[in-house]
């Protein structure tokens, strides 16, 4: 019965979503009152729907209901409950439940957290949403039912998780990157709903600013972990492979990136307005390409889903009419729309517009290379592969340009700066930043290395570049707490995402320069040096899991022929599938990861083993960290909340 | 020319500029790294260059995988069902590499005719088979009938 409630609980919310997709927008354009103020009850019908639904999927897995087909295809009784619940989204269909969950539920937040809002803008706002909504809940019902059920004869138990996805990992990735993605369904409704309105100014860009930063902070998280997860659980120790699916979430950051930077400008002076549209158009048309490239299988890739034509086919479609109907709206209206106040050459407004080719031009490029199979496939040239040299040859340029412009942009005014005051600003930092480039590899490494001095100076750049601003806001100021207290929260922001952007370049840096890695066949008591490390292979033995054998390894890491840490890497074969998993061990610290993965059993009882030695990984992941911290600590800032505060009354 | 016409003048020369040299750059580097992939046949048949970097794929060959003694060198076969591929590589092969199971390996052909891989790919999903491997099988059933 269970599966049938969730199943009936989805066709209600399409049909709320239908209602949410027309009444509001008609009543918006009629200036009915009545018709728009039915958006925020639908929206939250809407969300209690799909979560009623996610609820008895979940019911499903936790109580092994083996009938529903999903179920029975992703989930065993001997898993782990907290696997089997994150086995909801360990397929397409289940994924795509997520993806509805979240997106009603980003509908449901802007109804109850937009009191600022007026009703039309609301209205058009939840509309919008409404037929995002329809189309991905329709989608769900039409060819990927998580309800499906095998009648009347089921299997006894489940064919298993995958069991890269039976890890912590899959319980946190998924749904930070799907808020993400989602999140700009947002950035997108409120540009549509400027657009349909043809109003456009400042407080617009205050209410759309804070969802965008949220999203875009829930986006970046989201990769971050999938990058993490993929160093520990892939068993390679790669951190980014330019895989299509990867790329399919980096593309939405880039632009995401571009977009909130853009908004601050239009949020601040009132410019750039069309082109803030456009990006909030076209950063939520990339994450539905992006759920295209990942569910319909067109692209080999690490991610290698099942393929289905015809679910591929829906989303293309989707896809298809998002942008082709945003686009031409945008075409219609966008020529309304007029920038407020002037800037001069050398400003904080060109410097944001440089920094904003950069991500647009960079997320192009990652485009081009994801498509380009597609497209030469489709003219009959063959098939081919772009691989990791393309886009690190096009990627790290510009990325190393951008970077020396951010430094530049923190210095700047709004409207006008003299480049006097600029360069009094900015010696100090790059002077710093080039001597401790060209010192670090002669001090850190074994002399100079040109690729270490760029990406170590360009770093520091960015960091000492803040930095210095931010301590050149103290130099008149009477104390410093009450200076501390007065900077906007958004400020603080700014300068932790930048910092965060400094820290991954250390990290990408050293660790793609200073590893060192090596691929062993070890017996029992061999020995193998790498980086000033000796790693002892002291043979395995078999330890049992849950679901699972395991042969697991002794090897014990010595510094100086002092032991620092015994790591004990495994090879698991899961029961059901009979499936081989390799489970390396690590030991992480801020300077340094070393890194053990096993990899097969060789006939004289060796084994191969793989080891790494990777400096300064972790600084990677901080980074993202930071970045993310950064986008939501401008959220928190006072002005969202006060300007609520403030209307709120008039609105009651 | 008016003062605001000829700024706006340079910024549109600078973007087409800027925009014709990222262009050029791009379809330069891609030009450089794309990755042709081969079927076995065609390798057999001796269509794939000598040397440059490509991609081979097909399924591995039963009872054909050996490893050498002292090294992590391994050789195995790869086949479309019609012709063979010997690839030889060294390092881990990945956890679901096994006979039966399609594979693509990236590499280049030596003179031998043995494709030296120096990446060997296997999906994490055993049900699922590489497009590019689908569809030179398909290719091969419809000639076929």
């Amino acid at each position: 019965m269970n599966p049938e409630i969730g199943g009936f609980a989805l066709i209600i919310a399409l049909f709320l979503s239908v209602v949410l997709a027309l009444i509001p927008i008609y009543g918006a354009s009629t200036a009915n009152e009545m018709w728009m103020s039915y958006a925020k009850p639908l929206a939250a019908g809407q969300f209690l729907f799909v979560f009623i639904s996610f609820i008895c999927l979940g019911y499903a897995f936790s109580h092994d209901d083996f009938s529903v087909v999903y179920v029975a295809q992703h989930s065993n009784s001997q898993m782990p409950i907290q696997f089997k619940l994150s086995a909801i989204w360990g397929g397409h269909e289940g994924s795509l439940l997520l993806w509805a969950l979240i997106l009603t539920g980003w509908t449901f937040a802007v109804s109850r957290f937009s009191k600022a809002l007026p009703l039309d803008m609301l209205a058009r706002v939840l509309s919008v949403m409404g037929i995002v909504a329809t189309g991905f809940i329709s989608f769900l019902l039409i060819t990927s039912s998580p309800f499906a059920r095998y009648l009347p004869r089921y299997p006894v138990d489940g064919a298993d998780l995958n069991p890269l996805l039976q890890d912590f990992g899959l319980i946190v990735h998924p749904p930070m990157l799907y808020m993400g993605y989602v999140g700009f369904s947002v950035a997108f409704a409120f540009a549509i709903a400027a657009l349909l309105s043809g109003r456009m100014d400042a407080a617009w860009a205050r209410w759309a600013r804070p969802w965008t930063n949220i999203a875009w902070a829930f986006l970046g998280m989201g990769i971050t972990l999938g990058s993490w997860w993929a160093y520990y659980e892939l068993g390679w120790g790669g951190w980014w492979f330019w895989d299509p699916v990867e790329n399919a979430s980096l593309m939405p950051w880039l632009v995401g990136t571009a977009l909130v930077h853009s908004l601050a400008a239009t949020e601040k002076r009132g410019v750039f307005k069309s082109w803030t549209l456009l990006l909030a158009i076209f950063a939520f048309s990339l994450s539905l390409l992006g759920t295209f490239l990942v569910r319909s299988g067109v692209l080999t890739s690490v991610h290698a889903f099942a393929s289905d034509p015809e679910r591929g086919f829906f989303i293309l479609m989707l896809l298809a009419l998002t942008m082709g109907g945003s686009l031409t709206l945008y075409a219609l209206k966008a020529p309304n729309v007029k920038s407020e106040s002037s800037f001069s050459w050398l400003s904080r407004e060109v410097l944001l517009l440089i920094n904003n080719v950069f991500l647009t031009v960079m997320a192009v490029t990652v485009l081009l290379g994801t498509l380009y199979p597609l497209l030469i496939d489709a003219l009959g040239q063959g098939k081919i592969s772009v691989g990791p040299p393309y886009f690190n040859a096009v990627f790290v340029p510009i990325m190393c340009a951008m970077s020396i412009a951010m430094g530049v942009s923190v210095a700047v005014r709004w409207r006008e700066s003299t480049p006097k005051a600029v360069l009094d600003k900015l010696w100090k930092p790059a002077v710093f930043s080039i001597i401790c480039g060209l010192l670090f590899p002669m001090i850190y490494g074994n002399g100079f290395e040109a690729r270490v001095f760029l990406g170590i100076s360009i770093s520091l750049w960015v960091m000492s570049s803040v930095v210095t601003e931010f301590i050149g806001k103290f130099r008149n100021a009477q104390s410093i707490t009450s200076r501390l207290k007065q900077l906007p929260l958004s400020y603080y922001g700014m300068m932790v995402a930048h910092i965060g952007v400094g820290v991954t370049a250390v990290g990408i840096t050293l660790v793609s320069n200073y590893s060192e890695e090596r691929d062993m066949r070890m017996q029992t008591g061999d020995t193998v040096e790498i980086a000033d490390y000796q790693f002892t292979f002291q043979g395995t033995h078999v330890v049992k899991g849950a679901n699972y054998m395991a042969d697991q390894a002794t090897i014990v890491v010595a510094e100086d022929g002092e032991t620092i840490v015994t790591l004990r890497p495994e090879k698991r074969r899961y029961n059901v599938k009979n499936a081989m998993m390799t489970e390396a061990d690590i030991d992480a610290s801020l300077f340094r990861d070393l890194y053990v993965a096993l990899g097969e059993p060789l006939e004289d009882g060796s084994w191969a083993v793989r080891m790494h030695y990777k400096p300064y990984v972790r600084w990677l992941w901080l980074g993202g960290i930071l970045m993310a911290l950064g986008g939501l600590l401008t959220v928190a800032d006072k002005r969202y909340r006060q300007r609520s505060a403030r209307q709120e009354p008039t609105n009651a | 020319m008016t003062p605001k016409r000829k700024k706006r003048l340079t910024i549109i020369l600078g973007l087409v500029f800027g925009t014709a040299l990222i262009v050029g750059l791009v379809m330069y580097a891609l030009s450089e790294n794309i990755n042709l992939f081969y079927s076995t046949s065609q390798i057999a048949n001796g269509e794939a260059p000598v040397g440059a970097r490509i991609r081979a794929g097909g399924m591995v060959v039963d009872n054909s995988v050996k490893r050498f003694p002292d090294s992590l060198k391994v050789q195995f076969a790869i086949t479309d069902y019609e012709h063979q591929v010997v690839v030889e590589f060294t390092g881990i092969l990945p956890d679901l590499f096994r006979e039966g199971q399609g594979i693509i390996a990236q590499g280049k052909m030596d003179a031998n005719g043995i494709f030296q891989a120096d990446e060997v790919l296997a999906k994490h999903d055993e049900n699922y088979m590489p497009p590019e491997i689908a569809e030179s099988m398909k290719k091969k059933q419809e000639a076929q009938q």
